[in-house]
């Protein structure tokens, strides 16, 4: 029958579709309570109370507006191209969740810790565009395919400085694997590095917000201009799938800034006097607040900034981001060269 | 058949029919997304091959950047089939002729007299602590570094190049300057003019 290697393999299959449902579940509440948590922030922000009438302050809000899209009927655009129009949602989440696989939450806690895993991030999230491309095109609406076309460029450009923020980074901890990265920042807060690498953390945060094409770079929405941009023609779940894909990306982007300059799952109080009064709280802690944190930012800045024009937007990310990306790696490699401490010794 | 072998064959049968498809769909759009689909399944077989570099590289910037713009133009091409089919018959002849000299120079060089189990070593399974990236960057800022050098000067040169190429001043484009933009004061705009009121008829 089954001999003991084959039962092995399976039991290691399942152990691994294990993982990434632990993974994947509470990745897909926070992105539920993310939307609550925008509405009720930005509701504050705005000095109004946001929603409070579904559940116990309204708790379950997130709850029932997915039951509501779930519902809803996914319209079919005439002359759309069928097949492309149903695939595109799942385009723009598949490489949302995918880039999971890499992501380690402590030194022991990741899927796959593979050697490139950064590379392997950078590669998956430049994926993301096809879903809003294919979505704009298929849709056979103008409005869909300016927003696909405004969004293209938007996210092509701004990966370019976002690479550049990332070679700093791999520089600076001397690997492409996110857990030696993140144990290279190893010391105090001090050491992180978002402090030698200042312009660049700045750089790479400002383009996660350009490439998740949220406020005030999200002009392929636009919903002043061109009703809702690449997704006006979806409704119902396949509309909820774009929502999904956007969120998740908010918060890859956060994680991943947390874990690259913010020194991912290291104590802030580490090397402190009062390290020893936060050595019971688990690593992992550390990591999801420092998210939390940048998430917060995400939900700020759509509260605070009016949308930038689009020439304006191509100007910061060409003229502005790429050049400062350039002069600050070669000033960090001098630095490197020259084994200015504490970071580069 | 052990495991890998299948996911060979699977990967090697949809490269081979996406990159067939390529050329034989009638709507560009989709001939581009088949070549994205080709470059896809190409970088699953090159991580069977342990190039894993390589094979994220390949997506990073051919299906992440390349293929986008591609599919950015071709999107908006409003392409009509039919005067292009119209010379069919008269330049078949120069592109059977082009085609064959094609094949020619492929056979040339790839076949298997070049590139057969007795010429080529059967790739070997690595060790575990085998890093293909430390091994190919090793060996491209060592060994490589004047080709790797020459090529990306090259490279720069053609941007460069490009972009001189295409670049005219066309004087009914109009430019904003932000630096003057964000510099301009109240005062500039707008005069306060200190005026008795005026009384009614």
């Amino acid at each position: 029958m089954i001999d003991p290697t084959t039962g092995e393999m399976i039991w290691n299959v399942v152990f691994i579709v294990l993982k990434i449902v632990a993974i994947l579940v509470p990745l897909l509440l926070a992105v539920a309570y993310l939307t609550y948590a925008e509405r009720k922030i930005i509701g504050y922000m705005q000095v109004r109370i946001g929603p409070n009438r579904v559940g116990f302050r309204g708790w379950l809000q997130p709850i029932a507006d997915a039951l509501k899209l779930l519902m809803k009927e996914i319209i079919l655009p005439t002359n759309a191209n069928r097949f492309l129009f149903v695939i595109a949602p799942m385009l723009s989440i598949a490489p949302a969740m995918a880039a999971w696989a890499v992501f380690p939450f402590t030194d022991k806690l990741v899927l796959a810790n593979i050697d490139a895993s950064l590379l392997y991030i950078l590669a998956l999230t430049s994926m993301g565009v096809y879903g809003v491309i294919i979505a704009g095109w298929a849709s056979n609406s103008k409005y869909a395919f300016l927003g696909a076309m405004r969004s293209a460029a938007q996210i092509v450009s701004y990966e370019i400085a976002m690479g550049f923020a990332l070679v700093g980074v791999l520089i600076a901890g001397g690997s492409l694997n996110l857990v030696e990265i993140v144990e290279a920042q190893q010391g105090s807060l001090l050491h992180w590095f978002w402090l030698p690498l200042l312009p660049l953390f700045l750089v790479y945060f400002i383009s996660g917000v350009a490439e998740t094409n949220r406020a005030p770079f999200d002009v392929s929405e636009g919903e002043s201009e061109i009703v809702a941009g690449f997704h006006v023609e979806y409704s119902g779940m396949a509309f909820a799938v774009f929502f999904l894909a956007e969120y998740a990306n908010m918060i890859l982007i956060a994680a991943l800034a947390s874990l690259m300059f913010l020194g991912g799952w290291l104590s802030p109080f580490q090397g402190s006097w009062i390290e020893s009064w936060f050595a019971w709280v688990p690593p992992i802690f550390w990591l999801l607040g420092k998210t939390a944190l940048m998430l917060l930012f995400f939900l700020w800045f759509r509260a605070t900034f009016p949308r930038y024009r689009y020439d304006q937007i191509m100007r910061l990310g060409w003229k502005v981001f790429i050049p400062i990306t350039i002069v600050w790696l070669v000033i960090e490699a001098a630095a490197v060269m020259a084994r200015i401490g504490p970071w580069f010794v | 058949m052990d495991f890998q072998r299948l996911v060979f064959y699977v990967l090697a049968a949809i490269l081979v029919f996406a990159a067939a498809r390529v050329i034989t769909v009638r709507n560009p759009v989709h001939a581009a997304l088949h070549l994205v689909l080709a470059f896809f399944t190409c970088a699953g077989l090159w991580l069977l091959l342990e190039a894993e570099f390589l094979a994220i590289t390949l997506v990073l910037v051919y299906v992440g950047a390349v293929m986008v713009l591609f599919l950015f133009v071709v999107m908006m091409l409003d392409i009509n089939t039919s005067p292009l089919r119209e010379g069919f018959i008269r330049y078949l002849p120069v592109g059977l002729s082009v085609a064959a000299l094609i094949l020619i120079e492929m056979y040339l060089v790839v076949r298997a007299r070049n590139f057969g189990v007795e010429v080529m070593a059967i790739p070997q399974r690595h060790a575990e602590g085998y890093s293909n990236v430390r091994e190919l960057g090793a060996v491209l800022y060592t060994d490589y570094v004047y080709p790797f050098e020459i090529a990306a000067v090259i490279l720069l040169v053609a941007i460069i190049a490009a972009i001189a190429l295409t670049m005219r001043k066309r004087p009914e484009t109009k430019y904003q300057n932000p630096a003057q933009q964000i510099a301009v004061r109240s005062r500039d705009r707008v005069r306060i003019v200190e005026m008795k009121a005026e009384k009614k008829q």
